[in-house]
């Protein structure tokens, strides 16, 4: 069944060649929405494999499509069938490069992702996850044309590269000696435990860079503000979980045995990320490149929960492993569901504005409410409010970490709770940043006259993004028909399945283990706010009749004020600049009280940028100049080199 | 899970005492540090006399007494009057990165109770997490001093450091022999005095008690 | 689930509703005897939300459908809460359909409803109180979190009627953790609640308020509803704090004779609270905004340490 879906991604790309964006990229929803079928089909049923006559000779591509990669199809379907009608709106009205090379990249990339989701063994996946690597720079750099987009794709290439290297190494390491490349030859491979760890050592580097784990994050904020709205939307919604989805292949699928220290490992760095991408993303004063730090730090939670399952599962504790299995795949989801609509939503703001800053943006609401309305139901979700769906994930998560306590390893016990706070800050600090976000860009006065002027967005864009907020409302309202439906993942994964307690207690209550231990109904969250709401607004209605008058602000009694006394993006970050300070490397100038002309500037910079990255690029450019001394020009040296090298790998045999 | 009575209060206690010392790392003042040392003596003497009350043993009494005179009373008195005579009565200093020092305290607790926990089970007290608890306190009181700059919470430090030691021994032995803790009574008074005497030396020299200034009677070349 | 469940259920909720500004008077009373001034009548509360109520309504020119939305979300969700927490008894419905942590998500949700309304209108007094607002949250949340840790570990449960069942029918036994998270909750309470030292609620008019400054765009029945669902949340703080740390007296699954008798207990612990908390007002004075980070640090060092001397002297 997926042939079809894969057939037309593949036939959509080459056949591009027409002006009409909309006829293309509609059709691509619509195997947007097939993939997103397949994939719910595909997640009861068992591993289909299959051989694929394509290839090198003799090493024919195998495919297979196991309830794991069916999730994650789902989640590409998902996503992309919303960024494909919003792009067919969006680039019919112009946005940036030559449509057509838009739309063939575009096109490639989709596969390559179907592709590496579905392959089973190793040289497909690298084929893949390259070529996936190479459409999503050239989408990067579609407006190549200014120098900031062109190092930012630079970046991202070497950064992507990095990881390729890092990923290929795992594999070699996983085959171990077999020398067939398969999965399946690699789950069977008798590997020692030393080699298990280099392997997810690798594995951690390889994927983590895709995905912008803690130093390899430097990527993303440059990259997702430099691509068109819709490209870093799926960016940013799919191909970080495509990372993820490959991270929990080799952890849990081809790697048989887990230590507990790999958990803890993933659960630090984790949560390091998060809380790193949670600080930045409070300060930005870009909208994309806020979401891209949020991004950072949702990749973060969702490494916290595969940290927590690794060491659950060490312990052969595998009930709990999949409560943290669970959070962690519905966060992959509903990441790929709000990050994906408020991209979009950004991508219908700079459309409308032709704004970026947060500083240039504000009172959006009474001009775009459709954008606004939309925009706001994906902010809750992803600051991880009930009844929506970003919650769900987020009180999985806090059950399991409320779990670790039956951990027999008494220093897990007390460490993994702090761990909990840590989340926990993280989660209130995206409420906080989610907050700053809406407020700027929709809420207060316009803060540029050109805002009086804003029109809402087209049908395709809003139909594209109410269809990803009526799945966050769906995913959020009923999470345990969802979960029933995950379960063959858990059973193949971790051995365990939660059935027992999802069936425990009615469809309308989520409980983590048993429902004496904790349960949560977002459903009826919803229903008494609802009639709270309704029976409250009546009754005043009728007993208090009273009129609405429209008045300047009160605003204190202040009387005069302007679109510029609203805090900016900037002023609304200032405490938690205040605050952590520490972490972050703050380039700031206050003006003195006398200058006539008072300037302020302040700028924030990534420490690790600094501290880690600019030092390795000086040594590699030192290094560099030492190979540089071996180079003559002349044909002749380069022939002794070979000469030599030739003389001195015989010497080697013999 | 249910631990008698006796063993409910002891652990109690071991919670104040716990508590204390973190109370103290994050104490800038340096009058409410010896409040809170004084305090700290006085849980101490009041668990001592609840596991002597318990266990009839009179040697016990009289390290209660030993106790209640010399930690509760007169060394903070000493230090008091140190303080006064010094005149540091205002004396606030800064205690670097806070959050950061708390978060290494709170490893230190989790690590003692980890070592502690193997021979508290051998020593088969009636409550098996106050051995982790002292060792805690004395492990947070290094740190304590370490973190400090100036002279007389170092010394404070190094008083609630032997606080940690005696609470450690009776929770795992119920007191050491007599001789012994009179000894270290003693020394410790003792100690107390030649610190003392010892400040006004740095502070003539140097007219400060910021002990950073020792650096500088390293030789120079 | 019988029709005395449901009824048990209806009678909390309403009875939440209802109480939760004389609960605020009480405080204010006693704030004031404390102060040695006269205290307005215990009834103010309820003489302010009427006058209010029948107020007209004044809404600045570019206010938004959020504005005026957020006022019924932020009631209905402390109302919500109010059902969930058990404040007479433990076996009540909706009890199931939150435990600790899906509280704690539910008053996020009012409080990201009230900074979003807060920046609506674009006035300096309302982003600078959103703002402070979510930084407070956000750094009491660890602590929040930190302090249901130990009950949890001790119920082996985050549900609040498991926790107090654990509490009422085990054996009276001391627990050190518990004062320690109390201590901590305490000052939690403090500052979700806007209370002094973190923020002084009789402010008004002044450049240190946080949650007077959410407000200032509000007026008539919206007014009325907000302050009220700020009294239902000091209340329901209560509520939790006495589910967690003073159980005794809330009346078992199937014990309807113990109703009665749990809601003196109630009544009695509510005064006793509202007490405290007013001579912990009197004492302390409000602080800066950039010292809260130490302070609620303070609250989440305590509750670590709870926590970890539960699992030190308990376990």
């Amino acid at each position: 069944m997926f042939w079809l879906a894969l057939g037309l991604f593949g036939l959509a790309a080459p056949v591009e060649r027409g002006r009409h964006a909309r006829l293309f990229f509609s059709l691509s929803a619509i195997g947007g929405v097939v993939l997103t079928v397949v994939g719910l089909a595909g997640l009861g049923n068992w591993p289909q494999a299959m051989v694929l006559g394509l290839g090198l000779p003799d090493l024919p591509f195998h495919v297979r499509v196991d309830p794991l990669s069916s999730f994650f199809i789902l989640l590409l379907g998902v996503a992309s069938a919303a960024v494909s009608v919003f792009s067919a709106g969006y680039f019919e009205r112009g946005g940036g490069g030559d449509i057509r090379l838009v739309c063939l990249q575009y096109h490639v990339f989709l596969a390559s992702m179907v592709m590496v989701l579905v392959a089973d063994d190793a040289y497909l996946f690298m084929v893949a996850w390259e070529s996936m690597a190479l459409a999503s720079y050239f989408l990067v750099i579609t407006d190549h044309r200014v120098a900031e987009i062109r190092r930012a794709g630079f970046i991202y290439l070497v950064v992507a590269h990095l990881g390729a290297i890092a990923i290929l190494l795992a594999f070699g390491v996983l085959q171990l000696g077999q020398w067939t490349y398969t999965f399946d030859a690699m789950r069977n491979a008798p590997l020692s435990t030393g080699w298990g760890a280099v392997a997810f050592l690798l594995a951690l580097i390889g994927f983590g860079a895709k995905a912008g784990f803690l130093p390899l994050h430097i990527w993303l904020p440059e990259a997702h503000p430099a691509a068109p709205s819709p490209v870093s939307a799926l960016m940013s919604g799919v191909m970080l979980k495509t990372a993820v989805y490959g991270l929990l292949r080799v952890s849990f699928d081809l790697l048989q045995v887990q230590v507990w220290w790999w958990g803890v490992l993933a659960l630090a760095v984790g949560l390091a990320t998060a809380f790193y991408g949670a600080v930045f993303a409070a300060v930005q004063t870009d909208m994309k490149r806020l979401l891209a730090y949020s991004s950072i730090e949702n990749i973060g939670v969702i490494l916290t929960g595969v940290g927590l399952a690794l060491v659950f599962h060490a312990y052969a504790m595998n009930l709990l492993a999949a409560v943290a299995l669970a959070a962690t795949l519905y966060h992959c989801l509903n990441h790929a569901l709000f990050k994906t609509l408020l991209f979009l939503a950004t991508g219908a703001v700079m459309h409308a504005t032709r704004q970026r800053s947060l500083g240039k943006l504000g009172g959006l609401i009474g001009r775009m409410p459709w954008v606004a309305a939309l925009a706001l139901i994906g902010t809750l979700a992803i600051a991880g409010l009930p009844p929506l769906n970003g919650f769900v994930s987020e009180w999985l998560l806090f059950q399991s970490f409320l779990l670790s306590p039956g951990l027999p390893n008494s220093y897990l016990n007390m460490f993994i709770p702090i761990g909990t706070a840590l989340l926990a800050l993280v989660v209130a600090l995206s409420g906080y940043v989610m907050v700053k976000f809406f407020g700027v860009v929709f809420l207060g006065l316009p803060r540029e006259e050109s805002l009086r002027e804003a029109h809402d967005a087209g049908m395709a864009e809003r139909v594209a993004m109410g269809w990803l907020a009526a799945w966050c409302v769906v995913l959020g309202l009923v999470p345990v028909l969802f979960l029933r439906a995950l379960d063959p993942i858990f059973q193949l994964m971790v051995g365990a399945t939660l059935r027992d307690s999802l069936d425990a207690s009615s469809w309308m209550f989520v409980t983590a283990v048993s429902p004496e231990q904790a349960s949560y109904s977002p459903i009826v969250f919803l229903l008494v706010i609802v009639a709270v709401i309704v029976l409250g607004g009546l009754g005043l209605r009728r007993w208090f009749s009273v009129q609405r008058r429209r008045a300047p602000a009160w605003d204190c009694g202040f009387g005069k004020r302007n679109a510029r006394m609203q805090d900016t993006a900037e002023g609304y970050g200032q405490p938690i600049k205040q605050i952590f300070q520490v972490f972050l490397r703050l380039d700031r100038h206050h003006p003195s009280p006398f200058d006539p002309r008072p300037r302020y500037h302040s700028r924030i910079e990534d420490p690790i940028w600094e501290r880690l990255y600019v030092p390795v690029a000086r040594l590699v450019d030192r290094l560099s100049a030492l190979v540089g001394v071996v180079q003559h020009g002349r044909i002749a040296v380069y022939l002794v080199y070979s000469f030599l090298t030739l003389l001195l790998l015989l010497a080697l045999i013999l | 899970m249910s631990t008698p009575l006796v063993g409910q209060i002891i652990n109690l206690l071991a919670a104040v005492l716990l508590l204390i010392v973190f109370a103290m790392l994050a104490q800038r003042r340096l009058l409410r540090l010896i409040h809170l040392f004084a305090l700290q003596g006085a849980v101490l003497t009041l668990n001592t006399l609840v596991v002597a009350v318990t266990l009839h043993q009179s040697h016990l009494y009289f390290s209660v007494i030993l106790n209640l005179v010399l930690k509760v009373i007169v060394l903070p008195w000493i230090l008091i009057r140190l303080v006064d005579r010094l005149d540091l009565r205002r004396d606030a200093e800064s205690v670097g990165n806070l959050p950061l020092i708390m978060l290494v305290a709170v490893v230190l607790v989790i690590l003692s109770f980890n070592v502690a926990l193997p021979i508290s089970e051998l020593a088969g007290t009636m409550t098996r997490g106050t051995l982790g608890i002292a060792m805690a306190s004395v492990l947070i009181s290094f740190l304590m001093m370490i973190t400090r700059r100036k002279a007389v919470a170092q010394v404070i430090g190094f008083l609630s450091m032997e606080n940690g030691l005696f609470f450690a021994a009776t929770s795992a032995t119920y007191g050491m022999p007599m001789v012994v803790e009179l000894g270290i009574a003693l020394d410790v008074l003792v100690a107390t005095f030649i610190f003392g005497i010892f400040f006004f030396q740095i502070r003539e020299t140097f007219d400060s008690l910021d002990i950073r200034n020792l650096e500088n009677l390293k030789d120079r070349e | 689930m019988s029709f005395s469940h449901v009824l048990l259920q209806l009678i909390q909720g309403l009875l939440a509703v209802a109480l939760a500004p004389l609960v605020l008077g009480w405080v204010n009373q006693c704030r004031a005897w404390l102060q040695n001034r006269s205290a307005p009548s215990l009834l103010q509360p309820y003489r302010v939300l009427l006058k209010l109520l029948r107020k007209e309504i004044v809404l600045a020119h570019n206010a938004s459908w959020l504005l005026r939305c957020a006022p019924y979300v932020v009631f209905a969700c402390m109302v919500l809460a109010a059902c969930i927490v058990p404040l007479v008894a433990t076996d009540l419905p909706f009890s199931l359909a939150a435990d600790v942590i899906a509280l704690v998500g539910l008053f996020a949700l009012a409080r990201v409803f009230m900074a979003l309304a807060a920046m609506d209108v674009g006035t300096a007094f309302g982003t600078l109180g959103s703002r402070r607002e979510m930084l407070i949250a956000a750094l009491a949340e660890p602590a929040l979190l930190m302090v249901f840790f130990t009950p949890a570990l001790i119920g082996h449960s985050t549900a609040l009627p498991n926790i107090v069942e654990t509490f009422t029918t085990g054996p009276l036994q001391l627990y050190p953790s518990m004062a320690f998270a109390a201590v901590a909750f305490i000052m939690v309470l403090l500052a979700e609640n806007a209370r002094i030292p973190v923020d002084n609620p009789s402010t008004h008019l002044e450049l240190t308020m946080v949650h007077e400054a959410m407000l200032l765009e509000y007026s008539g029945r919206h007014l009325a509803l907000m302050d009220w669902a700020h009294a239902l949340k000091l209340m329901v703080y209560m509520a939790i704090g006495i589910a967690l740390f003073l159980p005794w007296g809330i009346a078992r699954p199937h014990d309807w004779l113990g109703v009665p008798l749990a809601l003196i207990a109630m009544v009695v612990k509510l005064m006793a609270i509202g007490a405290g908390l007013a001579l912990l007002e009197t004492l302390a004075a409000k602080m800066r905004i950039f010292k809260v980070p130490e302070f609620l640090g303070m609250a989440f060092m305590l509750a670590v340490l709870g926590m970890l001397i539960h699992f030190l002297v308990e376990a």
